[in-house]
């Protein structure tokens, strides 16, 4: 946590939001390699924090370092493709498994294979229609995609919400193996347990009205 | 003959046959406006003062525009009366595109580019290839119906845009989260939009003849212009409007969706409609 150039440091980052910020003047290091667990109370602002980090969101005030470099100064797609993200829905594309997987980067078929090998779909299921995956099925489809793009850090925002019991374990030993890959993975849960299992550091989060998060 | 000859026929025949309805048969056609009202009045539909205003405001509007085009379009007339009539219409048309569509951003400027561009290619197609010859005559009744015609779409198209990417903020959002540029992550929504914009012509273009007989084409005949004849200038305007409803829809679409993304490729918190 005291390397001097984390992968994430927030400053005094808030978020504003219709009726109350939702992130307020946030202060959090986030340290490279492995796993680390974002956990907070609905309302915390953890999908907010997650979604700064790739500029889907932008914070109203702060300022968001990755690996020492402001990202409000990066290019947008650049910094997307090195920070991959998977959300708590799983979102199919329209047409195949396979489209899906080409959805940002040209792949061959031994490509768009070894992907699906990677996250322990059957080679088969690259023709299959992607809206016609199981949840489980479908949020690997949705890793898969994330990892067309060979990012160096992967976002995870609570993917296994909406899963069972096996997914999840599934889901769960995915990450593990792209942490020791030498994947950074942000992973935010609000199950305990999870968070025990899976992370190598912890961010908790607190209400935003209850004052300064981080 | 040319399809402007037969515009000219058929305004030559006009005059010989007296096609155009009396003072009496006009007052005799609100009989059935009457019966519009007495229908209204006999299901208790309470519209009977609507239909009474829709029908005088018509007569209103156009004994006004008709006056307005007898100077436009006489053979006297200067060109450049008709093109700033012309521009008026694109104008007007864009005002009433902001005005049935408040949510869009810009909707005004986008509906003046949209509405600028399809009469600009339109006209140019029209003329450049001597469908129609440059006139008093032919200007406004054809940028007339380029922009009349194209009006609903361009409404349609930019709430459709808004629609399509408010319902499918989190397939935009994964797209852009793989790194695509907003215009790449918004592509099969901007799709959907002008397909959907563009389906009600395209519909009308394929039953024309068989369900309905168009406008300019019933016009013509009962002028006393021979069908075949007819049916030639129908075609030519049909294609026109075929064409500017797709010009329209599309510089719309692309327009309204600049503006619903940010500069650093977000998109931005949609409005719903009103």
């Amino acid at each position: 946590m005291t390397s001097p150039n984390p992968l994430f440091e927030y400053q005094e980052v808030t978020v504003a939001g219709a009726d109350r910020p939702r992130l307020r003047r946030c202060s959090v290091r986030i340290p490279e390699g492995g796993i680390t667990v974002i956990t907070g109370p609905s309302g915390a602002g953890k999908t907010t924090l997650l979604r700064c980090c790739n500029r889907l969101t932008v914070p109203s005030e702060g300022t968001i370092d990755y690996r020492g470099v402001d990202v409000a100064t990066i290019d947008p797609p650049t910094l997307r493709r090195d920070v991959g993200m998977v959300f708590q829905r799983p979102v199919a594309f329209p047409g195949s498994v396979a489209d899906n997987l080409r959805a940002a980067v040209e792949l061959g078929d031994d490509e768009v294979g070894e992907l699906l090998d990677r996250v322990g779909l059957a080679q088969s299921f690259g023709t299959r229609r992607a809206a016609e995956l199981s949840g489980g099925e479908a949020q690997r489809m949705c890793l898969a995609r994330a990892l067309t793009t060979n990012p160096s850090v992967l976002l995870a925002d609570e993917p296994t919400a909406s899963l069972d019991r096996d997914a999840v374990g599934v889901l769960e030993g995915l990450a593990r193996q792209l942490a020791d890959a030498g994947t950074s993975l942000l992973w935010v849960t609000h199950d305990r347990a999870q968070a025990q299992r899976l992370g190598d550091h912890q961010v908790a989060l607190g209400l935003p009205e209850d004052g300064p998060g981080g | 003959m040319s399809a402007a000859g037969a515009v000219m026929m058929a305004i030559a025949a006009d005059r010989q046959t007296g096609a155009a309805p009396t003072l009496w048969g006009l007052t005799a056609s609100g009989g059935l406006v009457a019966m519009a009202v007495a229908i209204s009045a006999w299901r208790r539909l309470g519209v009977e003062r609507a239909v009474l205003w829709a029908a005088t405001r018509a007569a209103l509007q156009l004994a006004a525009i008709g006056a307005a085009l007898t100077l436009v379009v006489s053979p006297d007339a200067p060109l450049v009366w008709s093109w700033v009539w012309v521009l008026a219409m694109v104008f007007f048309a864009a005002v009433t595109v902001r005005r049935r569509s408040p949510e869009v951003p810009a909707a005004f400027v986008m509906g003046l580019l949209a509405f600028s561009a399809t009469t600009l290619t339109s006209l140019a197609v029209l003329f450049g290839f001597g469908i129609f010859a440059v006139s008093p005559r032919t200007v406004v009744p054809l940028a007339g119906m380029v922009v009349g015609n194209s009006l609903s779409s361009v409404v349609l198209a930019a709430r459709r845009t808004i629609g399509e990417l408010r319902d499918h903020r989190d397939e935009v959002e994964s797209r852009l989260a793989l790194g695509l540029t907003a215009r790449a992550a918004a592509q099969p929504q901007l799709r959907a939009a002008i397909r959907d914009a563009l389906v009600p012509q395209v519909e009308t273009t394929k039953s024309v003849g068989l369900v309905f007989l168009p406008g300019a084409m019933v016009g013509l005949i009962l002028a006393g212009v021979e069908p075949a004849d007819a049916v030639r200038v129908q075609l030519a305007v049909m294609y026109l409007i075929l064409g500017s409803v797709a010009v329209t829809t599309t510089v719309m679409v692309l327009g309204v969706s600049t503006r619903l993304f940010t500069p650093d490729q977000r998109l931005a918190e949609l409005p719903r409609a009103e």
